[in-house]
């Protein structure tokens, strides 16, 4: 593979120096190249935007930046001078500071603490708490941030926690800070919040870097950015003058058309069955969902929109047995069954996803395979082994069918990226053959390509003829899979309508009825 | 409007309204409870209600204090240390042997204390770099510590260094004609200055740190080796000091002295509202738990009906008490 550097580099304004220039950085885990000779460099003044898909290296490149992983070649210099930083704290004092996804600090100490630990001022060796105060609530002042610096951080909402993140990475008088998603779990008005931050540090001079998955976010607020391809540098670009269409296609290459295809293929045709798998009648639980009647057809894909809260992921556990139902109860192929549990509903030839992937699906030191054949084991008992040439046998083509990357069963499940992650799960409920898949959010917080090829494998296993329950935040997404739609809100059904020349403004319409518009989450 | 004044808040209802902030209620509750018995106490029994009988409380246990001392910055770091009432039988026997053998006391004492330091940094070092469990680590410590006295002498030795024993017999005249000794006082010093350490300084502060998210104390480029480490030798260096208190209150060494002495620390430390996970609570917290368990203790002496064994289903239900209530507050808070 040839790979020039020079290709795709953006001219620099004469008067200003790169502050972080990465040459060539390579990164190898075991025999994974995790990072091929990528070069990165940050201008002061500048909001840069690190693009690329899951799995691309933008994490890696971030923590090789700031001392978390050590590079195996390349360079790395920092105002002029070449560095390889052994820990955080090495980055740290070189003047580059990092707020991550998940807010990394400390929830049993205040907001100054939280601010100034580890260069705290002192007086007569002890910490001046006076001082410690005055000095956080200058920094959270130049910030426009209003936030009483002797509160503990625990009590405080996830957004603020991050703003107090930034408000410390800016106290060192970092020359870089460094956002890994900061906005990931941020509602529009918070986002907008942060934006006010980074623009007051960009006119203090200070390289932002900014990383997120959201393309209107980085087309709002970033200057210049750098993609990353499977762990290679595609181009650096000013983002003024490269259109989303064309960012996406220089990040995920060939998986866009696989989207186009779909659109093309799918066409959403009526199921050629009559057949009712799963009826719900009044069913409903006090406090979660009000009494719903809903029928899932043979081949069908139904599509369930709503908002957060609004008892799309109520009524999937209660289809599920995983809460049992206080009234109205399930027909399974027009029989009257009772599920009390999730077991029963396995039994029943049902399955579950969980829209929460960590908490409620991988199990990270397992490997692969052990995570893929969790349910199937479930299922048969734990007393009757699967032979282990099955095993590996369902292994290897379900790993092939749904292309999980690393293809190698005994990889560990925490290695993975969330794309794969996800693909596992999927595959563990296909091997037990359900009837009824229902999929809370399959694909949030996955990358494109993850996301094309799940959906597709939605649309082929409904036209096999197993019926699809299909929740999703992203209405476009709803649209493109479903044969019918059900719309939910405040925990009840509102609608349910033929998918025939419905868009998503229709959609929008019923969701919002009286609620407004803004308070729709996900990008609708 | 103005035909409604608001009163002024008398001072009662000052302290009648008055509640503190979340994160001292675990201390305030134990301090409410130790009033509470210590009053009943006096209602109960002839003569409980005496300053000597609190002073007598302090000396009894001024060991344990100091043990408690070092376990909780050990458990406010998220850890725990099972090696400590071994190693405060170790140091008694170090204590008696050396002195027997006729070195200086104060060359003895200071033997002490380095060998338990070092005895808790090797702890501290298995613990962070080789990434064992504490549970673990410190079991060995266990072990390892009372295999060493057994190794120095099976049989008690007495305490006969005239320095050492004055000093175990010096009594400190307080006003009133109340008297208590040198062991108290080096068991609140250590309480004072453990109390500014974990408040006041940069590693205190980054103890609570590592106990509230070691993950995120290390990317937020804090020193937790040092801490992790360190807090392991601070509970050596305390056990080897309560040792040194151990010795002079029964001016012996000897191999099966302190045996569970650790679980009391423990208990001490958890009814004390010190987090078992770690990153909240304190070390006056601590000091009241100590209290507590050692007025159980005196209850027994007092009735003189009980048998001795009703301290420790007093204390197992009392530490039950205070671990059922801690995760209702943490949960609670999630």
């Amino acid at each position: 593979m040839t790979h020039t550097q020079e290709r795709g580099v953006t001219e620099l304004p004469n008067d200003r120096r790169p502050v972080v220039e990465m040459r060539d950085v390579s990164i190898a885990f075991g025999n994974v190249q995790a990072l091929d000779r990528v070069s990165m460099r940050l201008l002061p003044g500048e909001i840069h935007a690190l693009m690329g898909e899951n799995g691309a290296g933008k994490s890696t490149l971030i923590k090789a930046l700031t001392g978390v992983y050590s590079i195996d070649t390349g360079r790395i210099v920092v105002g002029g001078e070449e560095h390889e930083f052994a820990t955080p704290a090495a980055a740290q004092a070189a003047g580059i500071s990092t707020v991550y996804q998940e807010v990394n600090l400390v929830p049993n100490l205040t907001v100054a603490e939280n601010m100034l630990l580890g260069r705290e001022p002192r007086r007569f060796g002890g910490i001046n708490m006076g001082a410690m105060n005055r000095r956080a609530r200058a920094t959270l002042e130049r910030l426009g941030l209003d936030i009483n610096p002797g509160s503990l951080l625990g009590h405080h909402p996830i957004a603020v926690q991050q703003l107090v993140a930034i408000a410390r990475a800016v106290d060192v008088d970092a020359r870089v800070v460094i956002l890994d998603e900061p906005t990931s779990s941020l509602d529009a008005e918070e986002v907008q919040k942060l934006f006010d931050v980074m623009r007051r540090l960009r006119e203090h001079g200070v390289a932002v870097l900014f990383v997120s998955h959201f393309l209107d976010q980085v087309y709002e607020i970033a200057d210049r950015m750098t993609i990353l391809r499977n762990g290679r540098l595609v181009e650096e670009r000013m983002v003024a003058e490269t259109s989303q269409l064309e960012l996406v296609r220089l990040m995920i290459g060939r998986e866009l058309e696989v989207l186009d295809r779909l659109d093309r293929d799918h066409g959403r045709a009526a199921p050629n069955s009559a057949t009712p798998v799963l009826t719900a009648v009044g069913l409903g639980r006090k406090g979660s969902l009000e009494a719903t009647d809903l029928t899932l057809f043979e081949g069908e894909v139904v599509g369930i929109a709503g908002l957060l809260g609004s008892g799309r992921t109520e009524l999937a556990r209660l289809l599920f047995g995983a809460d049992t139902a206080d009234h109205g109860g399930l027909e399974v192929r027009s029989t009257r069954r009772r599920l009390r549990s999730p077991r029963h509903a396995i039994d029943r030839k049902i399955a579950f996803s969980s829209e929460d992937r960590k908490a409620e699906g991988v199990i990270g030191d397992l490997t692969v395979a052990d995570n893929m054949l969790l349910a199937l084991q479930a299922s048969r008992g734990w007393l009757r082994p699967i032979p282990s040439a099955t095993r590996a046998k369902l292994v290897r083509e379900y790993i092939q069918a749904l292309d999980i990357r690393p293809t190698d069963p005994n990889a560990l499940m925490r290695n993975l990226s969330g794309g794969n992650q996800q693909k596992v799960l999927l595959a563990r409920w296909l091997i037990t053959e359900p009837d009824v898949l229902i999929l809370d959010e399959p694909t949030r917080g996955i990358d494109i390509g993850a996301k094309a090829q799940i959906q597709t494998m939605v649309a082929d296993l409904a036209a096999k003829g197993m019926s699809v329950l299909f929740i999703s935040a992203e209405l476009e997404e709803v649209l493109r899979l479903s044969h019918r739609v059900v719309v939910m809100r405040d925990r009840r059904k509102i609608r349910e309508l033929a998918n025939e020349d419905v868009s998503v403004g229709d959609l929008l319409e019923i969701i919002a009825g009286e609620t407004r518009q803004t308070e729709l989450e996900g990008p609708a | 409007m103005s035909a409604t004044t608001v009163p002024n808040p008398t001072t009662w209802d000052r302290v009648r309204t008055y509640s503190p902030a979340s994160r001292y209620l675990p201390v305030v509750a134990t301090f409410a409870l130790f009033i509470g018995m210590f009053g009943f106490g006096g209602i109960s029994y002839q003569g409980f209600f005496d300053w000597q009988v609190f002073l007598s409380l302090l000396l009894d246990n001024s060991f344990l204090i100091v043990l408690a001392v070092g376990m909780t910055f050990v458990i406010l770091s998220g850890g725990i240390d099972l090696s400590v009432g071994s190693v405060v039988a170790l140091s008694t026997m170090i204590a008696a042997k050396t002195m027997e053998m006729g070195w200086s006391p104060y060359l003895s004492m200071a033997t002490v204390l380095l060998v338990g330091t070092l005895l808790g940094t090797l702890m501290g070092v298995l613990v962070h770099y080789l990434d064992i469990e504490p549970f673990i680590a410190t079991l060995a410590g266990l072990f390892l510590a009372r295999g060493l006295t057994y190794l120095i002498s099976k049989n008690s030795i007495p305490i006969t260094d005239e320095t050492f024993v004055e000093l175990a017999f010096a009594s400190i005249t307080l006003p009133g004609g109340y008297y208590t000794t040198w062991t108290v006082v080096i068991a609140l010093a250590t309480v004072v200055v453990a109390a500014y350490v974990l408040a006041r300084t940069r590693f205190g502060r980054t103890v609570y740190a590592v106990g509230g998210n070691e993950a995120s104390a290390m990317l937020m480029g804090l020193r937790v080796a040092v801490v992790k480490v360190g807090v392991y030798a601070i509970s050596g260096f305390c056990a080897a000091l309560g040792g040194l208190l151990f010795a002079l209150y029964t001016l012996s060494g000897y191999s099966l002295h302190a045996v569970g002495m650790e679980l009391d620390a423990i208990a001490a430390v958890v009814i004390g509202g010190t987090l078992l996970t770690g990153g909240r609570g304190f070390v006056v917290g601590s000091l009241l738990g100590v209290l507590v368990l050692g007025t159980i203790q005196t209850f027994i002496s007092f009735d003189g009906t009980l048998n001795s064994w009703w301290t420790r289903i007093a204390i197992g239900v009392l530490l039950l008490v205070f671990v059922v209530v801690q995760r209702l507050m943490t949960r609670r808070q999630s």
